[in-house]
């Protein structure tokens, strides 16, 4: 089995980026976020498609001064946080956007 | 709003973004409330396409938070079209409605939009009052019905209840049945003058003394002491605070494509039918004019001692004859709150005049284009 980790956003969220931030809002319990430019890169690549590990070493870490192991604990850290919220969806397998509804 | 909310509000004052509008999608209504301060004839509603094309417009303007009201939206037969749309540009969405037209159906799918909030005016929790307020027999059961409803899909749902003379005593209950119903309860002690400028509603207000007697309920406004507490002196700093996020955070935008600073403040700054959503809210000069206006530049409200804690709406002075000016309902509030009459109130009652009705333009702008086309 695939020890990749897909993520997908939520489709019962509310963003919008300002400035070098996007803000995100749960429909479950309109708890608002914000996410920096390092999170904002991890949040536009769940595309359901793209393994985490994926982001990290192809996004996160080609463009800022990173070491692979620390962008990883961090991004697992952010991931956690927003599947907690119901924003963020993680999956062992490819996740189809028609099952991104929480 | 939490201190997060607070934050992203005052970025986007800093960066010039609207973050909310509040866009009617009718003034159409299957209620007659007689306080409504809406002319219920559809004089040329957006289209679903005009409507989609401005909410992509204003999603790219950094337009976060969506208010969709009317008149009632589900007498748009397109109301679900247009909020499948906001879902897919990330709006959070909030809706206003009497919910007389919400079935099961209707809830579902509110709900499986991602609709932040609901938000039902009830005027009592006795439907003989409530009903005349409407003047549709049955609404109050049919509006409670929606709440149950809405409120069994989880939705977060709001009670706004408008006091006036003749639910006066009814606040009480309609909290029970708010806390009944597992909602949130708001009360908004103002009857505000119709958009036109027509103010014989005005007549429906509570007078002072019923208005004292609100504010010092510790139900409705928490510690007493502190909300009725006199006003304190401002320093000079204070009289560069801006009234409110009217025209600087925030506009309305009404059936008919007309951009205001806010519902309350029928100013015409614009008309997306005629010019993108954006280029308005940069560029009109009433919105440059609306966002010019601090505290120092009102010369009745920045001598009076109340000046720190009024809640002065810029839109009820506008609608009195001057933006600029006191807002005569605000100075009431304060006077019935602390006890102590505002340099307005005092000019006021020393020599009476009756305010003459503001002859607006929301309806006629709409009707020359249409004749000049």
């Amino acid at each position: 089995m695939s020890e990749k980790r897909y993520l997908a956003r939520s489709t019962a969220i509310a963003s919008r980026a300002m400035g070098d931030e996007l803000m995100i809002m749960s429909a479950t319990n309109s708890t608002l976020f914000t996410l920096n430019e390092i999170a904002m890169l991890i949040w536009e690549a769940a595309d359901g498609a793209t393994p985490l590990e994926d982001i990290v070493t192809g996004r996160i870490c080609a463009e800022y001064d990173v070491k692979p192991e620390v962008a990883m604990t961090e991004a697992e850290k952010l991931v956690a946080e927003l599947v907690g919220h119901g924003l963020l969806l993680v999956s062992r397998e490819p996740i189809e956007s028609l099952t991104r509804n929480s | 709003m939490s201190s997060l909310g607070a934050e992203m509000n005052a970025k986007a004052l800093r960066l010039g973004i609207p973050l909310s509008v509040q866009l009617d999608l009718t003034y159409r209504c299957n209620e007659r409330c007689v306080h409504c301060y809406l002319d219920h004839t559809d004089h040329g509603e957006m289209t679903t396409g005009e409507i989609k094309e401005l909410l992509g417009q204003m999603a790219d303007a950094g337009v976060f938070y969506l208010t969709i009201s009317g008149g009632e939206i589900l007498m748009r037969r397109d109301l679900f079209e247009i909020l499948e749309y906001a879902r897919a540009r990330t709006f959070c969405i909030k809706l206003k409605t009497n919910g007389i037209l919400i079935r099961a159906k209707e809830a579902q799918r509110i709900r499986s939009l991602g609709v932040e909030s609901v938000q039902i005016s009830i005027y009592s929790h006795r439907p003989e009052i409530h009903d005349a307020i409407t003047k549709m027999p049955g609404s109050l059961r049919q509006s409670i019905d929606a709440m149950r409803l809405l409120r069994s899909h989880g939705l977060h749902v709001i009670i706004a209840n408008v006091l006036m003379v003749q639910n006066l005593r009814d606040h009480t209950g309609v909290r029970a049945l708010a806390t009944e119903l597992g909602a949130q309860y708001t009360l908004d002690p103002t009857i505000t003058p119709m958009m036109d400028g027509n103010r014989s509603i005005l007549s429906l207000n509570v007078d002072e003394a019923a208005l004292r007697e609100v504010f010092r309920n510790e139900a409705l406004v928490g510690n007493v002491e502190e909300f009725c507490a006199p006003p304190q002196s401002v320093d000079d700093s204070a009289l560069d605070s801006l009234p409110c996020s009217a025209g600087h955070t925030a506009c309305y935008v009404s059936p008919y494509g007309e951009v205001y600073p806010c519902v309350q403040f029928p100013l015409p700054c614009g008309n997306v039918r005629r010019m993108k959503f954006v280029d308005i809210w940069r560029d009109s000069p009433q919105l440059k004019e609306v966002r010019g206006i601090t505290l120092r530049d009102m010369p009745a409200c920045s001598a009076c001692m109340h000046s720190s804690t009024c809640t002065r709406c810029p839109g009820l002075a506008y609608l009195e004859g001057n933006m600029r000016g006191p807002s005569l309902q605000d100075c009431e509030k304060s006077y019935a709150r602390t006890g102590i009459p505002s340099e307005n109130l005092k000019v006021r009652r020393a020599s009476p005049q009756s305010l003459r009705p503001l002859k607006l333009v929301q309806i006629q702008s709409l009707q020359l284009a249409t004749e000049i086309l």
